[in-house]
Parts: C-alpha cells; structure tokens; sequence
C-alpha cells in the first residue's frame, strides 16, 4: 500500500550531490513531492527532505540505492507519525479586501497564521503548518482573490529521543578504523 | 613527501603512477592536449595505446581490469570523446568493473556557454558512474585522484570519472600526494557479522538438497580458493552466473553448469527443488531467475553479498551475510559440517545426460553439414588445453561459448553480462591480452557486434597484438533472429545482413586471416591461428538460423526451461 514517507538524506556539501540524489527517484518514476535541502546540525553536513508516496517495499529499496551513493551518509525513511514536520506558506491579497470587511483578519486570526507586511496595493501573509493546513487557508483566502501563494518544501524532525546520525557517526568511524 | 611545482596536467600523470598505473587506453582531443603533452614525456613508465574510437579505450580499459583486478584507466577528450564513453561507462557499472576515466573539459570561464565541444559530462555520467567529480583547480587533482581509485577498486567495484578543465591543466601548482584510504561518507564494506554467518552455517547444515549459485562476486573479491573450500567440505553442487564462470574451474566435480536464460538444464530446474539456496556474489538478475514469482520459492536462501542495496532487492534473503565474500566464505567454512550430497548430485548428472543428448551433442559434435558455433567453441577451447582467455561479445555466440569453452584458471572469461554491450569483444581483448600478455586471448564476436567496433583492428594492428579473432558469421543478428523465429512468427524484421568480405578487411589492416566455410578446414584453420605469431582473423561460416538451446522463456518459470523449439 502506498503511503506518505520522509526520507532524509545526510550527505557531504558537494556540487552535483542533489542531481545524483534525484536521479535515483527519477529512474524508478518516483515523483517528488517536496525537497528541502539545509545545513544539518552538525556543521559540513548537509540534509535533503523529501517527501514521496511509495509502498514499503519500494521505499526500503530507494532508501538501499541513497545510501550507496559515495558522498551519502545516510538515509532514513520515517513515515509521517514518527516525525514532526512543517511547511511554511506565503501569500499575497489585495489590500483592498483586507479593509472592505473584516472577513480576511477573521481567516487569518482563526488560521492561526500572521500578516508578514502590508502595502497600500497589497498584503503577505504567513501560514506555517501541514500542507493540508496551508491549502485550507489558501481555499479560504482565494475567493478574496490571492495574486501569489507558494509553498515551501517539509522540514522535519524526529520524535525519537536518541540522535541517531551522531550514534551513526561513530559506529562509521570505528569500522573505517577497523578497515586498517 | 617533498612537495614540487609541477602542471596540474604533469600531476594527473604523476598522480596515476602513484596509483601504480603503467597501462593506459585512449584517445586525444583539444580540451585534454595538456595531459597528453605531459605523457609525451614518460612514455618509459607509461604505455598508452591509441584505440580508434573512445568506446574502444574504455572497452580496452574494462577488459584489462577483468584480467588482471586492478583498475583500467583511460583518457579521453571533451564533448564528443567523453560522450563516447557512456556505453562503456554503464557496461562497467552495472558489471562492476574498476575503471578510472579522465575527461579533459573545456577552461572553467567557459563552462556553462556551449563553448566547443563543451558538454555536461558530469551531469551525462551521473547514473552511469559510481562517482564523478569535475576538476576546475589544478590543486585538486592529486586528492579526486586518489579518491577516484579507491572509490574505484573497493567495495562493489565501478567506473569513475574526473572532468578536468583544460585552465587547471595548465596551471601550475605545488603538487604532494597522498593516497586515499578513507571517506566519512563512504564504507566499501561491512565487516562481516559472525551472528549472520550462524544463521546461515544452521540452515547449511541441515540442508538436505543445497545449491550453490556464485557470481562475479567471487572473483571480484578473489575468492575463488575459498569457494572451492567451501563446497568441498559441504559437498553442495555449484553453478554459475554469466559472470562468474571462471571462478571454478570446468571439470571441478562440483561444477554443474551455467544458470539462466540458456544456462545448463541442471542447474536451472535443480534451483525450483533444492532446499536451500546458497547464492555467493551474485544478484538474481532477472536473466537468471526468469520469472521471480516462481524462482526457488521452497528454498531458504542464503546471500553472501557485499552490496547492501542487492540483499532482498529481488529474492528476499532468509539468511543474509553481509560482506566480502572472501572473508565471509572464510567465517562460513570454519561453521559449516563436512558433508557430502551424492543422490542430490547424481540428480544434476542425470539432467546432464539429457541435455547432452539433446542438446550438446548436437552443437559440438554435429552431424549435419552446415558449421555450428559449438564446435568452434570447443575446437578453440580443446587446442588451448581449455587455459585460454575467452573474450565474447553479445549474442548468440556469447552464450554458446560460456556454455562449452572451457576453464582451468579464474579471471579467464571477459564478457558484457548486464548491459549486454555488442561490439565488446574485440576492444575488451585488446586490454585483456594486454593485462595478459603471455595467455591465448581469444576474441569471439558474431558478424553484428564485430562490425560494431571493427575499426579497433587498426589498433591491434598498429600494437601487434595478438589476439585470435573468431568471427562466427551466421549473417544475421542470430539472437534477435532467433527470438523473431520462436515468439514473433519468424518475421524476421531487418536482422539479415550482406557483410563485406572480413578477410579482406583484416588483410587490409595487414592482419592475417582466413575464411573456413566446411568442417574439414576448421581444426587445420585454427591450428593455424594458433601458431601464427601475431593477430589473427578467422572467419566462420556458421548455419544460418542455428538457436541457443535450452532457453527459458522471458516471463516464463526456470522450471519451464525448454531444450528444443
């Protein structure tokens, strides 16, 4: 059964890396549906978000391709569940509707989301939240008539209590040591 | 190691001769004339051998690595030549073939501008290589190339590439170098988890019908002496992949035969009843396991694989051991019982003499009057006491030959398995008689595939390399022809071909050659080639619409494996 998974990818901050890593989707036609690539928390490594719907099976062998890419570290899938995860959303409207009725303040305000800047022509809020979330607001907001919206790719985090790329780390070191 | 400002061209060459490189294919071209002005001037520590066309130096390059295990280097230029590479480039991936290419790239402050013959080699190579890098600094090139030969030659084995900007060819720089032994990134191999050698000893030794299938894994981890061990203190009868024949000799008694597509009968219907499966280096491609759904489903399978991604890829392993398969072997033998399965072998034998009824007998020892590629094969493999170096192209003659040439010593065959690359042979035996020198290096191709990269003639001719060329002329694309004659009405659509005269071909080349049309010119005629000092072109007119028996259906069970249309 398909289902939505998270695989993060710890690599090495090398030029090409991100081509070689979406190649491996590509061949299979995976599709992607979100990426996000950012520093880790340790410094020099760097950390791909991607989100895609596979079964299991399909996931487990994509995750086995990732990992044997040389400038890879390691590659985890989670599914949603086990993680904490977020997608940032922007969008503009006319200021126009924003003092015609307080309509718009009211969907802001219950969305939880902010006003990140207004203008004489127009207004930007921000949404941060699950996909479904931020496509609420844009459903809500489009009647009002939203000239620009974009969504950011996921970034999540773990809920398990232990680092397991830093336990990884040192379990590599000590075999690359044992390799001598 | 004191440091000496040097080129960066001068520091690839000096780099290679640190990795202990003395053997060299390729061709030049504008954005890699630096490194080739650098080489002019060690041609006593070096020996490059133009091919005639890039395809032909990485060919050159995959053969030389076969022979001899150590990595295969070649040169080549931007645009073009580089994009020439790719067909071997993915033949080296998907085979595991150490090989380390060197792109020259237009000037950096051009990249990027369709500058002449500027193309995106690294974008281009990106899934064909195991790793690739541009160089754009002369000062990174002595650690990429380090890098690039371990990355290369450990773990499973592949092709590499380094794109290297004709401006950092130029530049000058203080050159120090220091060979690679680590990458944060990147573990060749797991050590090998005695716990998972347990499990699978427990299930070898309770196993009452055990088979051994081994791959190219074996040979790429020099294992052969372990393999040989392993199945004589088990006494489990052991076949082989297209890539793995070699590794054991022929006449081994253990040795039952080929797998697959149009492996031998034995092996295949024997896999659908064994209880257990030892699969060692090996990666259930689908030309071994037909149709999956039906591939050894009664058998507990074992996987010796150092591959991570390859375990449960496509059989899910009940006991997988991870790791090299010399040091897994290794751990095995010591947990394994001493046992012998004589019933369960006399069952292989009793396929054998079906098969040879049907099948062998007929191909090597026919009785009609048209040729047969079999007897070639064995006429060839008989008169070099079976100690010969086989090299075969794609096709019908490829498996004709894995089926009947015969082997006393391992890293003996050299063949394209997982990209099925026709047009291989002869450049691949131009580096594997190169790797050896002093073996009969036989090069096999049909008319097809020898036509594909017949100009590398010229540099055999050109280096005198003597190589034994066979060409099996059926006038056709045999194998192609032969599935339009069982699956698509015989319809033979554009698989016939008029071929130039051969012989007159290599003798325009100044090779020798000859054209044998009847049995009774076949053994004189390839003494004849066999004694002649330097390379030899023979031409053999084989029956036309000859087929590869037994075959397995595509799609079909290992089980359904069929020995005549």
């Amino acid at each position: 059964m398909k289902q939505e998974y998270i695989i993060t990818v710890f690599s090495e901050d090398h030029i090409g890396l991100l081509s070689r890593i979406t190649i491996i989707f590509t061949r299979r036609k995976i599709n992607i549906d979100s990426l996000t690539v950012s520093e880790s928390a340790i410094p020099g490594i760097f950390k791909f978000t991607i989100v895609i719907s596979d079964t299991a099976d399909r996931v487990q062998k994509v995750v086995g391709q990732l990992e044997k890419v040389v400038d890879v570290i390691k590659v985890y899938a989670n599914t949603n569940d086990e993680m904490i995860y977020q997608e940032i959303a922007l969008y503009k409207v006319s200021t126009e509707f924003l003092f015609e009725s307080d309509k718009i303040e009211k969907i802001v305000r219950n969305s939880g989301a902010r006003i990140l800047e207004i203008t004489r022509d127009y207004v930007v809020i921000e949404k941060t939240g699950h996909s479904r979330e931020t496509q609420q607001l844009f459903d809500e907001l489009n009647p009002y008539g939203v000239t620009q919206f974009n969504r950011s790719g996921r970034v999540a985090i773990t809920r398990s209590t232990i680092e397991k790329l830093s336990e990884f780390l040192k379990e590599r070191d000590a075999m690359l040591e044992q390799m001598d | 190691m004191a440091t000496q400002r040097i080129s960066g061209s001068e520091a690839v060459i000096k780099s290679l001769l640190e990795e202990g490189v003395d053997t060299i294919f390729g061709y030049p071209g504008g954005a890699i004339m630096p490194i080739y002005d650098a080489l002019y001037d060690y041609d006593q520590q070096v020996t490059h051998y133009l091919t005639r066309h890039e395809q032909g130096a990485i060919h050159a390059a995959e053969g030389y690595a076969k022979v001899t295990g150590k990595v295969g280097v070649c040169f080549a230029t931007s645009g073009p030549g580089a994009t020439n590479l790719i067909t071997g480039l993915a033949d080296a991936q998907i085979d595991s073939i150490p090989i380390v290419c060197i792109t020259g790239q237009v000037a950096s402050p051009l990249l990027g501008t369709d500058a002449f013959q500027e193309s995106d080699v690294v974008g281009i190579t990106m899934p064909v290589t195991k790793w690739n890098y541009q160089i754009t600094h002369a000062e990174e090139i002595p650690d990429a190339i380090a890098k690039a030969f371990h990355i290369a030659l450990t773990g499973r084995p592949g092709p590499v590439l380094l794109d290297i900007a004709k401006d950092a060819q130029f530049a000058q720089f203080d050159f120090e170098y220091k060979k690679c032994t680590k990458i944060r990134s990147y573990l060749p191999e797991y050590p090998v988890d005695p716990f998972q050698v347990k499990a699978a000893a427990d299930i070898i030794n309770e196993a009452k019908k055990p088979i051994v299938l081994f791959g190219h894994g074996v040979i790429i981890a020099h294992a052969e002496d372990e393999l040989k061990e392993f199945i004589e203190k088990t006494g489990i009868p052991a076949a082989w992949t297209l890539l793995g024949l070699s590794a054991l000799p022929t006449d081994h008694p253990l040795n039952v035969g080929m797998l697959g597509m149009h492996g031998n009968y034995g092996p295949n219907i024997k896999t659908n009843e064994a209880d257990v499966v030892i699969s060692i280096g090996m990666r259930f491609d689908d030309r071994v396991t037909g149709k999956v759904a039906a591939y050894a489903r009664q058998a507990k399978i074992v996987h010796l694989e150092i591959d991570p991604a390859e375990i449960n890829k496509i059989i899910k392993a009940d006991a997988p051991v991870l790791g090299n398969a010399k040091k897994s072997l290794r751990m095995l033998i010591d947990n394994v019982n001493p046992n012998s399965h004589k019933e369960w072998l006399d069952e292989f034998k009793a396929c054998d003499k079906i098969e040879y009824e049907k099948v062998i007998s007929g191909d090597i020892h026919p009785k009609k009057v048209g040729l047969t590629m079999g007897e070639v094969v064995r006429i060839a493999s008989e008169k070099t006491n079976h100690d010969a170096v086989l090299v075969t192209d794609v096709g019908q003659q490829q498996m004709i030959a894995s089926r009947y040439f015969q082997f006393t010593q391992s890293r003996s065959n050299v063949t394209s398995g997982g990209l099925g690359t026709m047009g291989y042979a002869l450049p691949a035996a131009m580096g594997a008689k190169i790797g050896q020198p002093n073996r009969v290096v036989f090069a096999m191709a049909g008319d097809g595939g020898f036509q594909m990269t017949i100009q590398e003639l010229g540099t055999i001719a050109q280096y005198n390399l003597d190589i034994k060329i066979i060409v099996l002329n059926n006038n056709f694309l045999g194998m192609v022809r032969q599935w339009q004659q069982l699956f698509f009405e015989k319809r033979y659509s554009f698989t016939e071909m008029k071929n130039p005269d051969f012989v007159g071909i290599a003798k325009a080349y100044g090779l020798a050659s000859q054209k044998v049309t009847s049995r009774d010119q076949l053994e004189n005629a390839v003494q004849e080639m066999l004694d002649h000092q330097g390379p030899y072109v023979l031409e053999v007119v084989v029956e036309k619409e000859d087929n590869v028996f037994p075959m397995v259906p595509t799609g079909a069970s290992i089980s359904d494996i069929i020995l005549e249309s």
